[in-house]
């Protein structure tokens, strides 16, 4: 049978934090009564010029800094020809040959656990443009209505090399965009209201094969359960096809989250010809080494950048720290933790924050940002373990007690509660006397060869100290004994 | 009055000979009477030109008036001025009120204190050389009224040949303000692209479109360019410069001028009685001081067919917006979307606009656009070269604006490419992006012939001098036509 390849490339809408729009002064918040903020120019009222907003561009030039692309010197916008009554130009003012932004990659965090890889994703381009209209079509007694709030909105259009092989791929390049755009503050990321979507172009291959399958395009996923829904929909049905003897044709298409398919919406055949030349209103865009040094100066540290320096300075792995500085949130969260915990746990910080508190909020549905427990307590929680004052075991305990808020912090519930581990040497040596003398089979059990009651003594001697005597010290004492 | 020159108006309003509203009221009776036939105006609104002439009075009373302020002037119906029709001479526009001032029209009105009498006819969208394809009907030419005043500016020029206006706005594509000048007897300034604003006026070809100012002298053209030029931040093609005096230098003598002749605009295909006109005109240069030099355009032949492509694809695209969606004529019957569209378009544009139209889209479709699109802006780059090169020899180029005189109104209507060639002088200008002119230099068989003048960019201080001094030396521009007392 033969195996399948799948090859996936994606291009991203981000809408930009402008306070205007990118061709004129009109405002970009979001939920106003329709129609109030498009001004002559997004209204395309006879002879109304376009004037480019530089906001725009300091974002797109972050966006090329942050993935180390090429900024271009020179690019040109041009129109994109072509009929809907959300477009009030007849074209929409696009880059087209020379685009903004040039080449760059990300790196991005793959699947959990065991299964966890890193991948670089390179991109193709990315360039301005500005969004559309909006069309209505209901509560209008069959007619359509059209709102031109959005018309004009500054758009980045981020195009992906086709270099992801799966679904999950595909999931994680587009959190690792999310997470970047956001981080650097061009885009709000609010995939509800449309300020971010992704456009997912799909194609199977035999393996080992050279030349990409026939593409189909999924237009429109504004979110990261449709983007994979979609695409291993698609992936699926373009297999069947195929098996089936059937050749797959050049398409874009829809996804429908309620029966979970994709369906055509037009072929290549019936495929605009968007007549593209070089907008006449506007000059070319030229952006010399003065602007690009001005928006490096104002960036934040990137996530390329932290991440380099929790493996340098921390001695964090590669895949933890990809991990960790996949978004802000968690990377800010991260530092927090080890800004109380010291450095010198770095390790068990990262730990707690990609596995324990991960699981725990995925429990839970919640994201970091609302997370009971904070950065601080957590910090002061992984302090009390490396101070021997509790073990692992109990730690979780106390971390299920801050979730719950039993406690302002570690401190105060290990104290409240009695929690603090017994280190105490001659109190340990007592319980560790008191169990031999009770458990004379095991004893034997031991001398005659078998490790297993060794573990059964030491779980005797936690138990009677409720789980608060140091294992170490336990399993010391215990074999000492044993053996002398 | 009529026959004043805008200095002696604004001097009479100074000196309280008149007032603005007296002066607009002349005008505007003008119109009502002559205008019914001549069809210079498509829109006129008598009440609020005599407001605008009563806040101009207020004004020149306060003491706080401008060279022209209260002076009249006809405005193309291609600039959008606030509570106006602007129809841009179609009937996709015919009931479009524009809600907001060209920059053109905010700086005339508003900060010099013109007084618009009203919107003047135009070929529909601009694509016109004779006036014939506007939607309000032709413009006859005042000077013989079975002819054609050229266009598209055709309904400026008639206005200002006929006395209904001291002075016009025009707008210039490819010829539009010197080939009606030309033909109407007239001076008319094309500037150097970018330096009068295009925000407000409606776009043909974006990167050739220039207004500029139609009047009865050289003088005149500079005091109202003086008035309309300036960099505009809503134009992002607007050039930053600092403000000029375009009248400061119309005194300063010709001595040593070179005046480039090319000899491509000096071969077959120019009436022979144009071009002793013409000829006449270098000799009285000549009179005057000037030298003349030969020059050479060699890429000139090509500038019609990189024209025809290059507006037509802009014009395209710019039209687009006339969808019927939000503004402007729309079909009355329709079943779906693309039948609201066709048959809004279908019904709204004339034929020569849906002729670029189909040009246009043509030669940007995939497969054609390297073949056509890029090939006609090589050619443009080519033709800017000769202009450089022709630059090095020479200060001014001269030859004839328009091949031939005023032609008979109907004569070319059904001849495309015969119409296109009435501006096979004027159209590599625009292609260059340079200043143009056009002024008086005689008649062939009754009616005005026109000589073109091309300077550098930014001469247009420099043109405005050259033509000033031949008025100052020739009565040509003086003249006026009869019956129209």
């Amino acid at each position: 049978m033969t195996q399948w390849e799948v090859v996936i490339g994606i291009e991203t809408h981000a809408q930009l934090a402008t306070r205007s729009k990118i061709f004129s002064g009109a405002s970009t918040a979001f939920g106003a009564a329709p129609n109030t903020q498009a001004c002559a120019v997004d209204l395309a009222l006879p002879g109304v010029l376009p004037v480019l907003n530089k906001g725009a561009v300091d974002c797109a030039i972050r966006f090329g800094l942050a993935i180390g692309a090429r900024v271009a010197e020179k690019s040109v916008f041009a129109r994109k020809n072509y009929f809907y009554p959300d477009l009030p130009k007849g074209y929409q003012i696009s880059q087209f040959e020379l685009p903004v932004v040039v080449g760059g990659a990300v790196t991005i965090p793959v699947g959990q656990g065991d299964k966890a890889y890193e991948k670089v994703v390179r991109l193709t381009r990315a360039h301005l443009e500005e969004d559309a209209g909006k069309s209505l079509h209901e509560d209008f007694h069959g007619k359509s209505g059209i709102d031109l709030n959005r018309a004009g909105t500054p758009l980045l259009e981020i195009v992906s090399e086709p270099e992801m092989r799966s679904s999950d791929e595909a999931v994680a390049y587009a959190k690792a965009l999310h997470a970047l755009v956001r981080w650097i503050g061009i885009c709000d990321g609010n995939m509800q209201e449309g300020s971010f979507r992704c456009d997912a172009n799909v194609s199977v291959r035999p393996k080992g094969q050279a030349e990409f399958g026939t593409r189909r395009e999924i237009k429109n996923l504004n979110s990261f359960r449709f983007l994979k829904e979609a695409i291993d929909f698609e992936v699926q049905w373009q297999i069947n096809e195929i098996e089936e003897g059937r050749k797959i044709q050049q398409a874009t298409v829809l996804f429908d989250p309620d029966s979970g398919e994709t369906r055509m919406m037009r072929t290549k055949e019936d495929a605009h010809d968007y007549r593209y030349f070089p907008d006449p209103d506007l000059l070319p865009l030229v952006i010399g080494a003065d602007w690009i040094a001005r928006v490096q100066g104002e960036l934040p540290e990137l996530p390329g950048q932290k991440r380099e320096r929790f493996m340098a300075d921390l001695g964090l792995s590669a895949y933890d720290a990809t991990t960790l500085t996949a978004n802000q949130e968690s990377a800010d969260y991260f530092e927090a933790v080890v800004a109380v915990a010291g450095k010198a746990n770095a390790k068990p910080c990262a730990n707690w924050v990609m596995v324990d508190l991960a699981a725990r909020l995925n429990k839970e549905g919640k994201e970091l940002a609302e997370s009971p427990v904070s950065a601080a307590q957590l910090g002061g929680l992984i302090l009390r373990i490396a101070d021997n004052t509790i073990s692992n075991a109990i730690a979780k305990k106390v971390f299920e007690a801050l979730w719950s808020a039993e406690g302002a912090s570690a401190d105060e519930i290990i104290e409240k509660q009695g929690l603090k581990q017994i280190t105490d040497s001659g109190a340990i040596e007592a319980l560790v006397d008191e169990i031999l003398a009770a458990n004379a089979a095991n004893v034997a059990e031991f001398k005659a060869g078998k490790e297993k009651a060794f573990n059964a003594l030491v779980g005797q001697v936690m138990k009677a100290a409720k789980g608060k005597a140091n294992p170490q010290q336990v399993n010391e004492l215990l074999r000492r004994k044993l053996q002398g | 009055m009529i026959e004043k020159s805008l200095k002696e108006l604004a001097q009479a309003l100074a000196g309280k000979r008149i007032s603005s509203l007296e002066l607009t009221d002349l005008y505007l009776e003008r119109i009502a009477r002559l205008n019914p036939d001549i069809n210079a105006f498509i829109t006129v609104d008598p009440e609020k030109s005599r407001a605008a002439a009563r806040a101009a009075d207020a004004r020149l009373a306060a003491g706080q008036g401008g060279p022209l302020t209260g002076i009249p002037v006809a405005q193309k119906d291609i600039f959008c001025a606030e509570g106006w029709l602007t129809t841009c001479g179609s009937k996709m526009l015919g009931n479009f009120v524009s809600p907001y001032d060209a920059t053109v029209i905010r700086k005339l009105e508003q900060e010099a204190g013109l007084v618009s009498l009203g919107k003047t006819n135009m070929d529909e969208f601009a694509m016109g050389s004779s006036n014939e394809t506007s939607y309000f009907g032709p413009v006859k030419n005042p000077w013989d009224r079975s002819r054609v005043p050229g266009g598209s500016s055709g309904g400026s020029a008639a206005a200002v040949a006929a006395r209904l206006a001291p002075v016009a706005t025009g707008t210039d594509t490819g010829g539009s303000i010197r080939q009606p000048a030309a033909l109407c007897n007239l001076t008319g300034l094309k500037p150097t692209y970018g330096v009068v604003s295009r925000y407000g006026m409606i776009a043909f070809a974006s990167s050739l479109d220039q207004g500029g100012p139609m009047a009865r002298s050289a003088e005149d053209c500079a005091l109202l360019l003086n008035a309309m030029a300036g960099f505009d931040a809503q134009d992002s093609t607007s050039l930053d410069r600092p403000a000029e005096d375009y009248a400061a230098d119309l005194e300063k003598p010709l001595d040593g001028l070179r005046l480039g002749l090319p000899k491509e605009f000096f071969g077959e295909g120019c009436d022979p009685a144009v071009m002793a006109a013409v000829r006449a005109a270098i000799a009285e240069y000549e009179k005057l001081g000037a030298k003349t030099v030969e020059v050479s355009l060699p890429n000139s032949h090509l500038s019609v067919p990189a024209y025809y492509v290059i507006a037509p694809a802009e014009a395209s695209s710019n039209l687009s917006r006339f969808d019927g969606v939000r503004y402007g004529y729309r079909a009355p019957d329709y079943g779906s979307l693309d039948d609201m569209y066709c048959k809004t378009r279908a019904q709204g544009f004339g034929a020569e606009v849906k002729r670029r139209i189909l040009i246009g889209a043509y030669v940007l479709s995939h497969g054609y656009y390297d073949a056509y699109y890029l090939q006609a802006q090589r050619i443009r780059r080519l033709i800017a070269d000769d202009f450089a090169a022709a630059f090095k020899h020479c200060d001014v180029i001269l030859g004839p604006t328009s091949p031939s005189p005023a032609f008979k109104l109907g004569e070319r209507a059904a001849d495309p490419v015969q119409m296109y060639l009435s501006d096979i002088y004027t159209i590599a200008v625009n292609l260059a992006g340079l200043p143009g002119m056009s002024i008086p230099c005689g008649f062939a068989a009754g009616l005005p012939v026109g000589l073109q003048l091309i300077g550098d960019y930014f001469a247009e201080g420099r043109l405005l001098n050259v033509a000033h001094r031949y008025q100052q030396a020739t009565e040509w521009h003086r003249r006026a036509p009869e019956g129209l007392a």
